[in-house]
């Protein structure tokens, strides 16, 4: 059985979980074209949330609305949270645009975690795609830290095109790490362009996996997540309850109460994120969820 | 000089494969190798060969008018590279340009069908793995034409 994912957020947030706590943003660098890192200190006076790989949060541009955003930092860097976001509609670009200094609220951290205790003692295979990988960065952060505690470390990363992957220099150094393994590759490719071109499926041809060693942490384009559990499952061996994936949904209130992410029988937000594979094996791919 | 059995016995592509079937490829396998930027085929050329990849990184590409070269996808280490040396007319679809220097090992294909058709068994045996590759490279393609990490994909 997987075990059960924990929600440690939602105690830290429960005395006023619908209240936003007024952050100042300390930082903002631009990753690609479209995509910043945003890192936010809390008011003075307010101790910075603490949250654990996988959670997201409650982001409020003022004036403007509210957005889920997955927490892209450091879990041990305390007292400033970093969030990667990506423009695609007016809220989004509205905080992107936010400057050095900028106010904003921010509720949570919410959701389930990666499950990186329960993991311990076996090889990780993170994928990620597009601008999915930032939720899966504190995980990385958090077994790289902690390397005497996991056995392999592989990452799986694709992209549209290079100039859309993210944290390049990072990707490098984290392959430079022992027992790590960092394969990336982009959809479409220049003639310039030296590395691989393929979807990030392509990248198992390269693995030499134990599928009875490996727990997968996967996050991406839901129909990109289809074809690596797909990959995973049929065609290396690993079980269902080893696989875990992030899910997206519209949220709205983060704590369950107003059913805009429901998925079938659970709530993104309260339940999620993170699920085991097991659970969501009849959801997935399912018309019209 | 190196004998190629073992190298083809070693690749993924041959991974179990009966050693006497092996005994019969090897006649049909010479080493090549080739420097980036060269092509190594054309799109439209008879497709004489197929190419297991030792080392280094092949794009496969297509042309468009007034455009560069559009690549389709790469090929490393452990790969295949054609397989339009089974399937008549015989000829190449795509072009392939080197992008790191490459060792492969080539096969003829005129010898390969040659021997297939004299033992079916083995023919068998070569159709379910290109099978198996064209069948994974129909996916990704599947994959990779919906384009999904557009904006508003």
């Amino acid at each position: 059985m997987p075990p059960t994912l924990e929600q440690p957020g939602i105690s830290q947030a429960a005395s006023d979980p619908m209240c936003p706590e007024p952050y100042r943003v300390a930082s903002v660098s631009r990753e690609t074209h479209d995509t910043f890192t945003l890192s936010l200190e809390p008011a003075r006076g307010v101790p910075a949330a603490g949250f654990e790989p996988g959670q997201f949060s409650m982001l409020y541009v003022f004036g403007v609305g509210e957005l889920p955003i997955s927490i892209s930092g450091d879990p041990e860097q305390a007292g400033r949270l970093t969030y990667t976001v990506r423009s695609v509609g007016p809220a989004t670009q509205a905080l992107v645009s936010r400057a050095t200094g900028d106010w904003l609220g921010v509720r949570g951290p919410f959701g389930t975690a990666w499950p990186l205790e329960a993991v311990r003692g076996k090889d990780v295979l993170i994928i990620a795609g597009g601008i999915g990988l930032a939720p899966l960065r504190p995980a990385i952060y958090h077994i790289l830290k902690h390397r005497d505690d996991y056995v392999r470390l592989i990452v799986l990363y694709g992209a549209r095109c290079p100039g859309d992957l993210l944290y390049k220099k990072e990707l490098a150094a984290w392959g430079r790490s022992p027992d790590t393994q960092v394969l990336t590759t982009v959809d479409y490719g220049g003639m310039n362009w030296r590395g691989r071109v393929g979807v990030v499926t392509t990248l198992f041809r390269h693995l030499r996996m134990h599928p009875d060693k490996t727990v997968a942490f996967i996050c991406g384009p839901e129909i990109m997540m289809r074809y690596v559990i797909t990959e995973l499952e049929e065609n290396r061996g690993v079980l269902p309850s080893d696989i875990y994936l992030s899910i997206e949904r519209n949220m709205k209130c983060a704590v369950g109460f107003c059913g805009h992410c429901q998925y079938g029988p659970y709530f993104i937000c309260k339940d999620g994120p993170v699920f085991c594979y097991q659970k969501l094996r009849g959801l997935l791919g399912k018309h019209e969820l | 000089m190196e004998s190629l059995e073992p190298i083809l016995a070693k690749h993924a592509f041959f991974e179990g494969l009966d050693p006497a079937y092996l005994k019969l490829l090897v006649g049909c396998a010479s080493n090549v190798r080739f420097d980036p930027g060269a092509y190594v085929i054309r799109q439209g050329e008879e497709a004489r060969h197929f190419y297991l990849i030792r080392q280094g990184r092949i794009a496969l590409e297509t042309r468009a008018p007034q455009r560069p070269p559009i690549v389709i996808e790469t090929l490393d280490e452990g790969d295949i590279l054609g397989w339009s040396w089974l399937i008549p007319p015989y000829l190449w679809r795509f072009d392939a340009r080197i992008v790191e220097p490459t060792r492969a090992i080539a096969l003829d294909g005129k010898c390969l069908r040659m021997k297939c058709d004299d033992n079916h068994d083995l023919g068998y045996e070569l159709l379910k793995r290109f099978a198996h590759i064209v069948t994974q490279r129909l996916q990704a393609t599947r994959l990779q034409l919906l384009d999904i990490y557009a904006p508003h994909a």
